[in-house]
């Protein structure tokens, strides 16, 4: 009765709204595109002017000799700093893993209740230290301790930055492996438990390869992680340009170079456009490493 | 209690109560059921047929909230004794769940999960061990010709019809007495229903078969006792025949002519 024919072609302020908000919603949704890219050209275009012109292959990834500030022959040999890197990230690894992977493990598969939820919480917590926090414990509890345990003349090294990196790639690998392991149908777990198997049977034989892609990608977000960190990497290593020959020598890594050179070199130098090739490196590794996790993850859901 | 009865039923209760938390789901169920045959549990959902039927191999116990007194006898010996080896209970106690769930392996490993698990001697089966522990269970299933070429396939590729033989065959290896069958069909269409009945009523002699189902018509066709339980109680138990045509209970009868549940 109060339905007036002709109101059929009506827009009311919910339908401004509901495109008011599409909108925004695209423009936020697009922006993550935009951001990329614009990185992308901005990173490229300090640094392609080093790879066109100075850029010697053979030297950047093959010499350990990183003299930029050099007057009378400045060497960009960037082995050192790719070897620093990858040693740290994988000391890192082997701390880390074992230690997320049990803890994914003890969260997904043995706990219960609100023990499960305190570990979550602190294990969330965990992530939110921020790395210069982890930096100063790798300078001024860790560096000690390795002096004394392992009677060394300096704990700035592979060993402490390598731990110090593990814990903080902890908990993001704790989380993403806990989720790939809760996404296990339970029905599994039981099949196997009702065929007599043993917690820790079901875990092995069935969970574990079950999930083992997403494990996999939990792995390797925290090597991405690990290569992207910048100042608790700077702090633990000794940043000192060094081919490790052990866990006890100080390295230094691509990132801590980037951060502690890039400001005081001229804009447009050489030096300053070598700075920004290390940083289409790093950005190219990591690109890499976290589509590949992202590939592994997805392999989960086609399965 | 005698023991020559005991040594009779292979399943037998005797005030078997449950609670999930606070709320009773078993009531003083005193069953006995008889080995060799198929005894099949109807009753409105919720009755308490299937907890009855987890609670005899313990994988209720999952859960961890619940509680059982009295005691469940399968063959004569008390799987609730405190000395008692889960594992070994359900190694005797197969069970066959609603949804087929095979393991995530191929048809193969999923035949040979449980060998493996208790292959007591050696550990290690030869292959040609493991090949003919495969034929001979997905032969007893009737699975064997459909799927003899697709062994080394996940087994997640099969019809729901193949999965739930699968199922049951990945039981056999294990050489349990009892199989608990929690609804086995309700997933699968009725050419499939068909199928899986009639290979369960292949099975009947060799294990003592107890099947949950809330289709009448399915106990009435497939199993030779038939045990009505409501609200947690067992109403009735007697053979099939008798309970549909001649209920013993006012609320059995009321039950399977449909006036509720």
């Amino acid at each position: 009765m109060a339905h007036n024919a002709g109101a059929l072609d009506r827009r009311d302020t919910a339908w401004y709204v509901d495109k008011a908000v599409e909108w925004l919603v695209f423009i936020g949704g697009i922006s993550a595109i935009i951001f990329i890219v614009g990185i992308f050209v901005f990173i490229g275009k300090e640094g392609f002017g080093f790879i066109l012109g100075r850029f010697d292959f053979a030297e950047f990834f093959f010499s350990p000799r990183w003299t930029p500030t050099s007057l009378t022959n400045a060497t960009y040999g960037a082995l050192a700093l790719i070897v620093g890197t990858a040693s740290v990230t994988g000391f890192a690894m082997l701390v880390s893993v074992p230690f997320s992977l049990g803890a994914a493990i003890y969260i997904a598969e043995f706990a219960t209740g609100k023990r499960r939820e305190t570990l979550k919480v602190l294990i969330e917590m965990l992530a939110a230290i921020p790395s210069v926090v982890w930096g100063f414990i790798g300078l001024s509890l860790m560096n000690p301790l390795i002096i004394s345990v392992f009677n060394v003349p300096l704990g700035l090294n592979v060993l402490n930055a390598g731990i110090i990196l593990g814990l903080m790639a902890a908990p993001i690998m704790t989380t993403i492996a806990e989720d790939a392991l809760k996404a296990v149908p339970d029905g599994y777990r039981e099949a196997a438990e009702a065929l007599g198997a043993t917690r820790w049977q079901v875990i092995r034989q069935v969970v574990l390869p079950a999930a083992k892609n997403g494990l996999v990608a939990a792995v390797l977000l925290g090597v991405g992680r690990g290569f992207g960190e910048t100042m608790a990497v700077l702090m633990a290593t000794g940043h000192s340009i060094n081919i490790p020959s052990s866990i006890f020598d100080p390295v230094r890594a691509l990132t801590a170079t980037i951060a502690t050179e890039l400001g005081e070199t001229a804009e447009g130098s050489e030096h300053y456009q070598a700075l920004f090739a290390l940083g289409i490196l790093l950005f190219a590794v990591t690109f890499v490493i976290n589509l590949t996790a992202d590939l592994f993850v997805r392999g989960i859901k086609d399965k | 209690m005698a023991s020559t009865e005991s040594s009779r039923a292979a399943i037998e209760t005797q005030k078997l109560n449950l609670w999930y938390g606070t709320f009773q789901a078993l009531f003083d169920v005193d069953l006995e059921i008889k080995p060799g045959i198929i005894t099949s549990m109807i009753g409105p959902s919720g009755c308490g047929k299937s907890t009855f039927l987890r609670s005899v191999n313990r994988i209720n116990e999952r859960l961890g909230y619940v509680r059982t007194t009295g005691s469940i006898r399968v063959h004569g010996r008390d799987v609730y004794a405190p000395e008692v080896e889960i594992i070994q209970v359900r190694k005797q106690v197969g069970m066959v769940f609603q949804r087929p769930n095979p393991l995530p392996l191929s048809v193969r490993d999923n035949i040979l999960f449980g060998a493996r698990l208790h292959g007591e001697p050696a550990p290690k089966l030869s292959s040609s061990q493991a090949d003919e522990i495969v034929e001979t269970a997905l032969q007893k299933v009737l699975l064997w010709d459909k799927v003899k070429d697709r062994l080394n396939q996940p087994a997640i590729g099969l019809s729901l019809e193949e999965q739930q033989k699968l199922c049951i065959a990945r039981l056999l290896p294990v050489k349990p007495q009892v199989l608990l069958m929690d609804e086995p069909c309700s997933a699968l269409d009725p050419a499939g229903t068909e199928a899986v009945e009639e290979m369960i009523w292949e099975l009947r002699g060799d294990y003592t078969i107890l099947i949950v189902t809330h289709n009448m018509a399915q106990a009435r066709r497939a199993s030779e006792e038939c045990i009505f339980m409501l609200l947690g109680k067992v109403i009735e138990h007697s053979p099939t025949d008798e309970l549909f045509v001649t209920p013993g209970d006012t609320r059995t009868a009321d039950y399977i002519e449909g006036r509720y549940g």
